[in-house]
């Protein structure tokens, strides 16, 4: 028995960068398993009313110092009211939970596709693989691009989309992983992907690297209640059966997720 | 302090258990909770073949509570016999397997391949759920038929058989009596109550399944009455459940009439709340110099009689 995964952390920031959109900052209290880009914590408030009265998951957006990063939009009652906690909050977290991203060999180039919130989970990807990994971030507008300046540092190349065209090329992000492909696509390269958007995006994704022999990876996501595996509350249909995206997933290849629309 | 328990011919080390399907097959909780404080672990529910489930999404909260339609996903008998039920035997606990079938010989079939594993202390068998044969009408909301199906399987084990309760019934009182009748050695109750969702935006039902079961805090007062009403009932041991959080919650079912308690979704809120609410149940003991815990059971004073 060891409590290592389950412990409480202090609220350092709870940053609001747009209206819908928060950095939230966390210092664990006691000794924490190192994370892994691809993983998550379910984060609870402990609220004695049972409002929230289940934990939320979020994916690490960063492990910086001493401290563990989220990045999470606004979305439902349980965002809402974690968006309310400030500085000196305690809460109560589970993990690092799931899976996460495998590495790319040394001759595979690493592509890192993201829609909106969809950073989040892929930032800190983005940060191991500096200097190797090309990023693909599409935003419905330039408000809601975050830390385009970081992503720059870490990106071998950086492609940024708007659905509105604020900034960027005008358009979805997977146009833009398109004519990256035509352009760059040679006997001797062999891509792997690495993508979190919402579910359109999955698809038009799909549509590019189906039949291309792309190793494509996406991250999930779900409503959980135990973030464990116990509960079953969360599983994605797969072509192996239902799979637990808290347990077996959140990163799955997408070609076990797609298949039944491919 | 005396902590054990008597569920019929099952003898518990301490009054708590986790409800069936919060607490996978104790494995996915044996890293925060050592399995072998626990009066007993109550698996996951398992059927004769392998369940796929209903497709997502399962779950949604709603106020104090969540409604979860995961629909019986569940690896089969003979996979939790070879994969699971070993890691259980490593543990001083009392093992109970959830159970349930789609017909009455399915059930009875599913009793008879339980009993004769090594490790199995007690079945619990869940009457929540749709008879294929008889147009998907629920086991446990007729009495007749929950009369037969506790019979059939009661004749299947030898085993201390545990019948759990549906609270989707007009009066609980008559399938209490219907399971005890059949030979029934003890009853847990209550099981999710049958609720819905709706997001008003897409119109559409939050859950694939449109009905899901409640639990979690919101149906503690629903399950205290129910449990109250069958300790008045019925002469069997009881495990109380329904939003348990803390040991007052628990205190509060067995003062009903409940000789054990389930911790079920609190298990998705802290891991370790099975093992506080023991905590609490023994800090409550002391300070109210209660030296065995069976005998605050049904200890609700009250000058109304039932």
């Amino acid at each position: 028995m060891n409590l290592i995964r389950y412990f409480k952390a202090r609220i350092s920031e709870n940053r609001q960068l747009n209206g819908e959109h928060n950095l939230l900052t966390l210092v664990p209290l006691t000794g924490i398993n190192e994370p892994e880009p691809g993983q998550f914590y379910m984060t609870g408030t402990g609220a004695c009313n049972y409002d929230p009265l289940l934990k939320r998951p979020f994916s690490l957006f960063r492990r910086k110092n001493n401290s563990l990063q989220i990045l999470y939009r606004i979305k439902g009652r349980g965002t809402s009211l974690i968006s309310g906690l400030g500085e000196g909050a305690i809460v109560d977290m589970l993990g690092p939970l799931g899976n996460s991203y495998p590495m790319p060999a040394h001759n595979e180039t690493p592509l890192i596709i993201a829609g909106g919130i969809g950073i989040a989970p892929l930032f800190s990807l983005a940060e191991r693989l500096a200097g190797r990994a090309y990023i693909f971030y599409g935003a419905r507008t330039r408000d809601e691009l975050f830390f385009l300046a970081e992503l720059k540092v870490f990106a071998k190349g950086l492609f940024i989309s708007t659905d509105d065209g604020s900034y960027g090329e005008k358009g979805a992000i997977i146009a833009v992983l398109n004519d990256f492909l035509t352009r760059h696509s040679s006997p001797v390269t062999r891509h792997l992907i690495y993508a979190c958007g919402p579910a359109p995006m999955f698809e038009s994704l799909w549509n590019v690297v189906r039949g291309t022999g792309i190793k494509t990876y996406v991250t999930l996501e779900e409503n959980m209640a135990c973030g464990i595996g116990a509960c079953l509350g969360c599983v994605v249909n797969t072509g192996d059966g239902h799979k637990s995206v808290c347990k077996e997933g959140p990163v799955f290849l997408i070609n076990d997720i797609l298949h039944i629309t491919g | 302090m005396d902590l054990s328990v008597s569920i019929g011919p099952l003898r518990l080390k301490n009054p708590v258990v986790t409800a069936s399907g919060t607490f996978g097959y104790g494995e996915e909780y044996s890293e925060f909770i050592d399995l072998s404080s626990l009066g007993g672990v109550v698996v996951k529910g398992l059927s004769l073949l392998p369940k796929e489930g209903n497709p997502p999404p399962r779950i949604t909260e709603t106020p104090a509570g969540m409604l979860n339609a995961v629909g019986l996903q569940n690896i089969g008998i003979e996979r939790f016999l070879r994969e699971k039920l070993p890691f259980l035997r490593q543990f001083d606990t009392s093992v109970i397997v959830n159970f349930f079938g789609d017909s009455m010989d399915e059930y009875s079939k599913a009793a008879e391949s339980l009993s004769s594993a090594d490790g199995i202390h007690a079945l619990e068998m869940n009457i929540s759920c749709p008879n294929k044969q008889a147009g998907w009408c629920i086991f446990g909301t007729d009495p007749k038929v929950t009369f037969e199906v506790v019979t059939a399987v009661r004749r299947s084990t030898h085993l201390p058989l545990i019948v759990k309760l549906s609270p989707n019934v007009t009066d609980i009182r008559v399938i209490a009596r219907a399971a005890a009748d059949a030979g029934a050695d003890a009853l847990s109750l209550i099981n999710t109550i049958t609720g819905m969702a709706i997001d008003i935006r897409t119109r559409r039902p939050v859950l694939a399944n449109i009905t899901g079961g409640l639990s979690g805090p919101a149906i503690k007062p629903v399950a205290l009455r129910m449990v109250w009403e069958t300790y008045n009932a019925v002469n069997l041991p009881l495990i109380g459940m329904g939003g348990i959080m803390n040991s007052d919650d628990a205190i509060e079912f067995m003062l009903a009439g409940a000789s054990a308690v389930a911790v079920g979704t609190a298990n998705f809120i802290r891991p370790t709340a099975p093992v506080d609410v023991l905590k609490g149940i023994e800090k409550y003991m002391a300070e109210h110099a209660i030296p065995g815990i069976s005998a605050i059971r049904g200890g609700m004073i009250t000058d109304r009689k039932p």
